[in-house]
C-alpha cells in the first residue's frame, strides 16, 4: 500500500488501493486510517483521496519537536503547577541525557531560573526513569552510572529491576537520588501511535512530595498521570 | 456545598471558547469552536454573527459538561470578545443584517481618507482618544450603513441595533421567551474603541456621531465593565452576566495590572501592550490610543494607553503557510536556533500597513538587509526578532508618553511557548520579562470582573494574591549591540514607508 501511495502524488481513494491490492474496502480502510494516524499518509482537502506525507523521508529525525512539545504541554503544565504548588518540568531524552524542554516555576513567587536547556541525568531523576522505561536506543543501558547521593541507582541490574516496575505501574517515582531532601514523581508523555516522546513530573521536598510512610502521595501520582495523559491526547488528536 | 466557577466567554477572531475557573483563579475546563473567516474581496474579512451565538450555545454548555458540574454551580458569566468587530441586526426579528465587518478589514480605507480630509487622522483624537484608521468602529457603521439599501431610515427609525460582539452576546444571552429582544448595551472599554464615545465622560458624543453621520437611535447603552448587565434567559438561564471587556483590556485585568505603571503584552496573532494610566488620561503624541482599562460598578474608570501591533503571531503563520519553511508555528523556534544570530536580514511585517508608532496605512513589509549569507535560519530568527522590535518600539513611545520606564513586562498569549522570543524581549527591553501560571489572561480578566461584580471575589487585592509567576527571563545583551540591532531595524522600517500609492 505504501508503494502504491508512494508511486501517486495526487494520492488514492480507497477503492483504487482496495482494486489495485485485491482488498476488501472495509480492510484497506482499517489500514488506511491507521497509517493516517501516525503520520505516515495524509488525506487531501476533500478527505477522499491519501497520499504518503513527508513524514517518511524524515523517520530518522525526532518525530516531534521539542518546541512543539513545549507549546502543548504549557496549559497543562501551568494547571499542573498551580495545583500541586511544585516544580514542573518537561523533557524528552536526547542522546542518553533528559533536556529540559519546559520548566515552570514552583507557585510561591520565590527566586527562581528557568532550567530550559539544562540536561539531567536520566538514571537519578523521575523525568529520566520514565522516559528511559520506553526506550529502545540503549540508552537505558549505560556504561557507568554516576552517583549524586548514596540512594542514586548505580547498579545496572537494579535500574532494569527500576525501570521494569516504572512500565508496570506507568510512573515514576524519585527519593532522594539526585539532590538530598528532594523528591519526584514523572509520567510518560505518549504521542501518535503510543510512542514515548518525553515525560512531565513534578520535584519537591521529601515532606510535601510523600506521604508520612515516604511513600509519594497518591494524589500527586494521579495528579502527574493525568497531565502526561492530556498532554498526550493534544499530540495524537491534533492530526 | 458543590464547588462553584465562574465561566468565561471569550469572543475571539478565530473562535469562541468558554472556561471555567475556580476561586483560586484556576483553569478547570475549556471548549471552544472555530467560526468560519469570509473574505469577500481583498481586504475584506467577515464573520457570520449567527454562527457566532450558535458557537456560543454549544461551547457553555459543552464546558460545564466536562467537569460534570450543575448549571447552578456557575456563579457568574464574564464575557470579553475581539474588539472593534461591528454589526448590525434588526431590532425585532433578532437577525443580523449582513455579515460582521471584523477589526481587520480594510474596506473604509478611502472613508478614512475623506474624513480626515484637511485637518489630518487625529481630528478626534482629543474627543475619543483615537486615531482615524480602518480599525475602528465608527467608520465600518457608516460604511454599513451608507451601502445597503435602506437601511438609514431604518437605523434613524430605530429598527435596526449596532453592537460590537458582546452588545451581540448579550442581547442574545437575556431575550425573551417570546423571542422579543434582550437587553441593549455595551461596556466602557468596547465603546472606547468606537471613536464615537467621548474618552472623558464615558458617554456617546453629539459632535462624533455627527462626524460620522451616524444616528444615536442604533447605539448601546453605555455600562460599567465590572457590574451586573443582567441575568440570562437561555444557555445559562438564571445565571448573572457580570462583565463584559474588550480582550485586550480583559487580558490586563486578568494579569492584575491594577496599578497605574503596570503593563502586560499578549502575544497572539497580534500584540497588544497596555500600560495602566489609572485615573489619568494619557494623551500620547507618540502614536499609542488612549483607551478605556476597564471600570469597576460606579467607580471611576481606569485608563490605559494601548500599543497595538497588527502582525506578530501572523508573521509565522505566513512563514509556515505562506513560505511553507516550517510544518508547525513552534517550529520556528527550532530553526532560528540553528543559527547564531540574524545574519544581518530584518523582516518588517507591514501586511497592511504598519500599526503603533507609526500608523502607517501605505507601509507594505521588506525584508532588509538580505545577502546570499541568509539562510532560512536567519530568517526564522528574523521572524521572531520582527516581534521583539515591535514590542521594543512601542515600549519606547510608551515611556515618552507616560514619563515612566517600564519595569517589568508581564506576557501572556500563544507566543509566549517560545523561549527563544522571550529572551530576546528580554534582552532587547533590558527589562524583566514575567510569564504568569494562567496563559489564558483574557478570559481570567472576564471571569474576574465577573466574580467581582457578584461577591464571588471580594476585592482586587484578593484577586492579585492568585497571580503567580510561572516562568521568567532576564536580560543579557551588550547596550551596544542592542542599540545597533535596534538602529538596523528602525532603517528597515523606513524602507517600508510610501509603498502604496495614491491612484492616478
Amino acid at each position: 500500500m505504501l508503494r502504491l501511495l508512494a508511486a501517486a502524488p495526487n494520492g488514492l481513494g480507497v477503492a483504487d488501493l482496495g482494486n489495485a491490492l485485491g482488498l476488501a474496502k472495509a480492510t484497506v480502510h482499517g489500514i488506511v486510517r491507521t497509517l493516517h494516524q501516525v503520520g505516515f499518509v495524509e488525506q487531501d482537502r476533500s478527505g477522499a483521496h491519501y497520499r504518503l506525507s513527508d513524514a517518511f523521508g524524515r523517520l530518522g529525525e525526532t518525530y516531534l519537536d521539542p518546541n512543539e512539545l513545549r507549546s502543548r504541554a504549557i496549559n497543562w503544565a501551568d494547571s499542573l503547577a498551580s495545583r500541586s504548588g511544585e516544580v514542573v518540568r518537561v523533557g524528552r531524552l536526547v542522546e542518553g541525557k533528559v533536556v529540559v524542554v519546559h520548566h515552570v516555576f514552583r507557585p510561591d513567587d520565590s527566586d527562581q531560573d528557568l532550567d530550559v536547556g539544562t540536561t539531567l541525568p536520566p538514571h537519578a531523576c523521575a523525568l529520566g526513569k520514565a522516559v528511559l522505561a520506553f526506550d529502545t536506543s540503549g540508552a537505558s543501558k549505560p556504561k557507568a552510572l554516576e552517583a549524586f547521593t548514596t540512594r542514586t541507582i548505580v547498579d545496572p541490574t537494579r535500574l532494569a529491576d527500576e525501570l521494569a516496575a516504572v512500565r508496570a505501574k506507568g510512573w515514576a517515582g524519585e527519593f532522594e537520588e539526585h539532590t538530598v531532601e528532594l523528591a519526584g514523581i514523572a509520567a510518560p508523555i505518549r504521542g501518535l501511535g503510543g510512542l514515548v516522546v518525553g515525560a512531565v513530573g513534578l520535584t519537591g521536598r521529601i515532606e510535601r512530595i510523600c506521604d508520612s510512610r515516604l511513600r509519594h502521595r497518591t494524589d500527586l501520582v494521579t495528579m502527574v498521570r493525568a497531565t502526561a495523559e492530556a498532554i498526550g491526547r493534544d499530540l495524537r488528536d491534533d492530526r | 456545598m458543590a464547588e462553584q466557577y465562574v465561566a468565561a466567554v471569550d469572543q475571539g477572531t478565530n473562535s469562541t471558547r468558554c472556561i471555567l475557573f475556580d476561586r483560586r483563579g484556576r483553569l478547570v475546563s475549556v471548549a471552544q469552536r472555530e467560526h468560519r473567516q469570509y473574505f469577500p474581496k481583498p481586504g475584506w474579512v467577515e464573520h457570520d454573527a449567527a454562527e457566532i451565538w450558535r458557537n456560543v450555545t454549544r461551547v457553555v454548555p459543552a464546558a460545564v459538561r466536562q467537569i460534570g458540574a450543575d448549571p447552578g454551580q456557575i456563579v457568574a458569566i464574564g464575557i470579553t470578545n475581539q474588539r472593534e468587530t461591528s454589526l448590525l441586526w434588526d431590532r425585532r426579528t433578532g437577525q443580523p443584517i449582513g455579515h460582521a465587518v471584523v477589526w481587520q478589514d480594510t474596506r473604509t480605507d478611502r472613508l478614512i481618507t475623506e474624513l480626515a480630509g484637511d485637518q489630518g487622522a487625529d481630528r478626534f483624537q482629543d474627543l475619543c482618544g483615537l486615531p482615524l484608521t480602518t480599525y475602528f468602529s465608527a467608520p465600518r457603521l457608516r460604511w454599513m450603513l451608507d451601502h445597503t439599501p435602506g437601511l438609514r431610515a431604518r437605523a434613524e427609525r430605530g429598527e435596526v441595533l449596532f453592537g460590537t460582539m458582546e452588545s451581540w452576546l448579550i442581547w442574545n444571552f437575556t431575550r425573551g421567551a417570546d423571542g422579543t429582544g434582550g437587553l441593549h448595551v455595551t461596556d466602557v472599554t468596547n465603546a472606547s474603541r468606537t471613536m464615537l464615545m467621548n474618552i472623558e465622560t464615558l458617554e456617546w458624543d453629539d459632535q462624533l456621531l455627527a462626524a460620522f453621520d451616524v444616528p444615536a437611535a442604533v447605539l448601546p447603552e453605555i455600562r460599567p465593565s465590572s457590574g451586573v448587565f443582567g441575568t440570562a434567559t437561555t444557555v445559562l438561564p438564571g445565571v448573572r452576566i457580570g462583565a463584559a471587556l474588550g480582550d485586550q483590556q480583559a487580558a490586563l485585568f486578568g494579569q492584575t495590572c491594577f496599578s497605574p505603571g503596570e503593563a502586560k503584552c499578549t502575544y497572539g496573532t497580534g500584540s497588544f501592550l497596555l500600560l495602566n494610566t489609572g485615573k489619568e488620561i494619557v494623551r500620547s503624541t507618540h502614536g499609542m490610543l488612549t483607551t478605556v482599562a476597564y471600570q469597576i460598578g460606579d467607580q471611576p474608570a481606569a485608563y490605559a494607553l494601548e500599543g497595538s501591533m497588527a502582525v506578530t503571531g501572523s508573521l509565522v503563520q505566513w512563514f509556515r503557510d505562506g513560505l511553507g519553511l516550517i510544518h508547525t508555528a513552534a517550529e520556528i523556534e527550532t530553526l532560528a536556533r540553528t543559527v547564531e544570530d540574524n545574519g544581518g536580514a530584518y523582516i518588517v511585517p507591514a501586511f497592511s500597513g504598519l500599526f503603533a508608532p507609526h500608523w502607517r496605512s501605505e507601509a507594505r513589509g521588506v525584508i532588509a538587509g538580505l545577502t546570499s549569507y541568509i539562510t532560512k535560519g536567519h530568517l526564522a530568527r528574523a521572524v521572531l526578532e520582527a516581534t521583539g522590535f515591535q514590542t521594543l518600539e512601542v515600549v519606547d513611545a510608551m515611556n515618552a508618553d507616560s514619563g515612566i520606564a517600564l519595569k517589568a513586562l508581564k506576557v501572556d498569549g500563544g507566543m509566549t511557548a517560545n523561549n527563544l522570543l522571550m529572551q530576546f524581549l528580554a534582552d532587547l527591553l533590558d527589562v524583566r520579562v514575567v510569564r504568569p501560571m494562567v496563559t489564558e489572561t483574557v478570559s481570567l480578566g472576564a471571569a474576574y470582573a465577573a466574580g467581582l461584580a457578584v461577591g464571588y471575589w471580594p476585592d482586587l487585592e484578593g484577586l492579585r494574591s492568585n497571580w503567580h509567576r510561572a516562568g521568567q527571563w532576564l536580560p543579557n545583551m551588550d547596550p551596544e549591540r542592542r542599540a545597533t540591532e535596534y538602529a538596523n531595524w528602525q532603517a528597515a522600517v523606513q524602507r517600508t514607508f510610501g509603498w502604496i500609492r495614491p491612484e492616478q
